[in-house]
């Protein structure tokens, strides 16, 4: 294939240097390239400079509450799954100023922020993440309104997604029908291949961005056998999910099951610490603080990442409207599989585990969901 | 398919044309609309997000006349840090304003019936945009029925001016206070003993109700079995906002954004989510 | 008398009750205006009489020493006012003013009481219809007491 008549779905193959061409092109194209590096003994989002900085040759270990790395005996740049980051924090940042304003004769000016949206190049999205991506652009991008730091971010960003080839321990996208194989919203996709020897990534095009890209690095043809045999590991992968969730009556959580004894349970354990908030691709919740200088000449404000695990979370005056536990963790659940649907058409899950992972009890989503499903605690309405 | 096209994140200062208290803990505001005609169009039962510089931003009701795009009016009652300092301001003193936000009251669909409001406290401000559209277009409703509640008599708002409802042949007006002290020569008891006074026709009437969420529901039981059906009656919610746009999560109720599926709400429509402990 | 007969069998508080029956309200009642202002009964006087509002409006007022007169309850047309007369020992709670001239029918509480436990016909009509007066004014007054529109932290 030449330069000119590479499009979407193509694939082709790269090895080890197309990647870091890639990098490279993406670098000079002014983008920041941010994925998946090691930090704190933890797979975490940030800034890369070369394709040395992926997590080579490690791998992680994820259960209910448990997170580890290992090396494994190969020099694979992808075989892992999530870390407690998500793309979020590139999209919807943790913590951002939204505006100044400063006093002037007796009233004062807003002064708008500007100049402040960076490009990134996202490097090793996982299907599941598009999914997120896509989900919390319903949220912020409405018929109504839309929120101007996500979606000028949301618009500039180039996405190179990687299919996992090896489910994590906490994962279970196909019960959300969000992976392992990433079938829309990428500009190139890549499925590393590790065969006899050989290590190779096989490569998808997925836009005229991710194509043209392409087209500066050395790839070639991909043969047949190659393309089977990273279709053939997907399909692997995507039998040997650790654990799964039945997702067709999810909406009777919130609908039948308000009262179901098994919230109690959950309360017992939950200790509203917000992990699982903050770690989710999809919790959008932020809080707004106002502030001003001692002067008083300037005024701020700020939006953070908020959970509704927290106690004010829904306060009005006189008090808080869920102020246990219990509500607390109900409200984030229904909310994430049940009231999401009816909310913009989707689940807000995802099926990543991160939850799962990072929940210092172990609460498990997918247990819970079943528990409560399973007793169908119907009151009468 | 309609796009969004306005950053409603950024408050934009508006002038306090007038300042005037009404009782010791609430105030009515008219700011000066901000855009270049200026104009600012709003419908019955929308909110804006008011900022005062440097302590923060309020959701509060829009209670001035919606046909006039002149001004914006703002009736609000001081109860935490942001509208206790708000009620220092006074007249030339700016504040910053995001808006208008939610839905609005049904009035305009509801020609032909008999109209009942129903104003717990501060809930009578919400309402107001509904009395002036009505009176606005008379002819177009049946009977138009007013009952508000307040704590004690130096607690009522728009004294002047619901005397001058009075005064009207077609508009009934009833006030009731919770206790009075001597001289007060209108009723005394909670809003929900004056629904019987009324004799609505159940099968033509249409309610609105704003108030204190256990105002709303006793009002709601009493004009239930009064005959009213669960989709006569409209409340109006409220909950914590912070961003007014369906951005922040805060204001949900079950499935409802109260920011942007309401304030208002058909009450057959969050039947299973009012009154429903920490939902 | 036949126009307090019409003016008993009127009131909502009498509706659908037995014409035998409403004979002896009829020879209990007597017409009562009072003007506006006037003090109607007083906390501690004795309680031999209720009333049935016809048209007006009066007041039930609690005396403190600090606050003056609070209004606590209006009663208006069609309404029934003191029940203080059914049980011992027969005195008024509170005081009670017309906040507007008033046209009632006074009962006689003495005369209602006697006959009442003659014939239990009656005593039944009299109680069933004054407790469900009792438990409307005491749910109301529940909601009164939350201070729904006070500011509460």
């Amino acid at each position: 294939m030449d330069i000119d008549s590479l499009k979407a779905k193509d694939e082709v193959v790269i090895e080890q240097d197309g990647l870091q061409q890639l990098f490279n092109i993406l670098k000079r194209d002014g983008f920041q390239t941010v994925g998946p590096t090691i930090r704190n003994h933890a797979i975490v989002l940030d800034e890369l400079e070369t394709i040395a900085d992926l997590p080579v040759g490690w791998t992680d270990v994820q259960d209910a509450g448990t997170y580890q790395l290992e090396k494994n005996d190969a020099e694979t740049f992808f075989e892992y799954s999530l870390g407690p980051h998500s793309w979020k924090k590139y999209l919807h940042p943790p913590e951002i100023r939204l505006w100044r304003a400063k006093r002037n004769n007796g009233g004062f000016d807003v002064v708008k922020e500007k100049n402040r949206t960076p490009k990134y190049a996202f490097i090793g999205v996982r299907p599941c993440e598009i999914n997120a991506i896509t989900i919390q652009d319903k949220v912020f991008n409405t018929q109504e309104f839309f929120d101007p730091i996500y979606k000028l971010r949301r618009k500039k960003i180039f996405i190179v997604a990687v299919n996992c080839s090896r489910p994590g321990g906490t994962c279970f996208c196909t019960s959300m029908n969000t992976g392992p194989k990433a079938k829309f919203g990428f500009d190139i996709v890549l499925t590393e291949v590790q065969d006899q020897g050989k290590h190779y990534f096989i490569v998808e095009v997925g836009s005229k961005k991710g194509a043209k890209a392409l087209s500066e690095v050395n790839y070639r043809n991909a043969e047949e056998k190659e393309k089977n045999l990273a279709r053939r590991i997907l399909e692997e992968a995507a039998a040997h999910m650790s654990r799964s969730l039945e997702a067709s009556n999810l909406k009777a959580i919130f609908y039948e099951n308000f009262e179901h004894p098994r919230w109690e349970k959950l309360a017992e354990r939950c200790l509203t610490c917000g992990n699982c908030t903050m770690v989710c691709p999809t919790c959008f919740c932020n809080n707004v603080e106002d502030s001003n200088s001692i002067s008083g000449n300037s005024a701020e404000r700020w939006r953070k990442w908020d959970s509704c695990h927290t106690q004010d979370f829904s306060y009005i005056h006189g008090g808080s409207i869920r102020s246990s536990v219990k509500s607390c963790y109900r409200q984030w659940l229904t909310h994430k599989l049940s009231t999401w649907m009816d909310q913009y058409g989707t689940f807000g899950c995802v099926g990543c585990g991160r939850c799962i992972t990072w929940c210092p009890v172990g609460i498990d989503i997918t247990e819970e969901a079943k528990s409560i499903l399973e007793e169908n605690f119907s009151t009468s309405s | 398919m309609k796009v969004a096209t306005k950053d409603v994140t950024s408050t934009i200062p508006h002038l306090i044309q007038q300042f005037q208290k009404e009782t010791h803990d609430t105030f009515t505001m008219q700011l000066a609309p901000s855009d270049s005609n200026g104009q600012f169009y709003s419908k019955p039962g929308q909110f804006n997000m008011l900022y005062v510089y440097g302590v923060g931003e309020v959701p509060i009701s829009i209670c001035g006349d919606s046909g006039d795009d002149s001004k914006i009016v703002h009736t609000v009652r001081a109860y935490g840090a942001v509208t206790s300092r708000m009620m220092t301001l006074k007249k030339g003193d700016w504040l910053g304003v995001r808006g208008p936000f939610g839905n609005c009251w049904p009035i305009e669909k509801l020609a032909g019936r008999d109209i009942l409001l129903a104003a717990g406290g501060i809930g009578v401000a919400p309402l107001r945009p509904v009395i002036y559209y009505i009176l606005s277009n008379r002819e177009k409703y049946g009977k138009v029925t007013l009952l508000y509640g307040e704590r004690t008599p130096s607690d009522l708002i728009y004294r002047s001016q619901i005397e001058k409802w009075r005064g009207r042949l077609d508009l009934e007006i009833y006030v009731t206070v919770d206790s009075a002290r001597e001289g007060w020569r209108g009723d005394v008891g909670v809003v929900t003993t004056l629904i019987s006074k009324t004799r609505l026709d159940p099968a033509n009437t249409f309610a609105m109700i704003c108030g204190p969420e256990i105002m709303m529901y006793y009002t709601i039981q009493e004009l239930m079995e009064q005959g009213l059906a669960d989709d006569q009656i409209y409340i109006s919610m409220e909950r914590n906002m912070k961003c007014g746009t369906g951005f922040c999560g805060h204001c949900q109720l079950g499935s409802k954004f109260v920011c942007k599926d309401g304030p208002v709400f058909l009450f057959k429509e969050v039947k299973q989510l009012f009154w429903k402990r920490e939902m | 008398m036949q126009k307090s007969k019409n003016n008993l069998a009127e009131h909502p508080f009498l509706e659908g009750l037995d014409p035998d029956l409403l004979e002896v309200f009829v020879s209990c009642a007597t017409h009562v205006h009072y003007d506006s202002g006037q003090m109607i009964y007083q906390e501690g006087d004795e309680a031999n009489q209720f009333l049935l509002i016809r048209d007006g409006k009066v007041a039930v007022e609690l005396f403190s020493l600090e606050r003056g007169s609070l209004l606590i309850q209006t009663v208006g047309s069609g309404e029934v006012l003191g029940w203080s007369w059914l049980f011992p020992p027969y005195r008024r709670r509170f005081d009670v003013r017309a906040v507007e001239a008033t046209e009632a029918i006074a009962l006689d509480g003495v005369c209602l009481r006697e006959k009442a436990e003659a014939d239990h016909r009656l005593g039944y009509e009299l109680l069933k219809r004054f407790s469900k007066v009792v438990v409307e004014r005491l749910q109301a007054m529940r909601l009164q007491l939350l201070d729904i529109y006070g500011k509460h932290s």
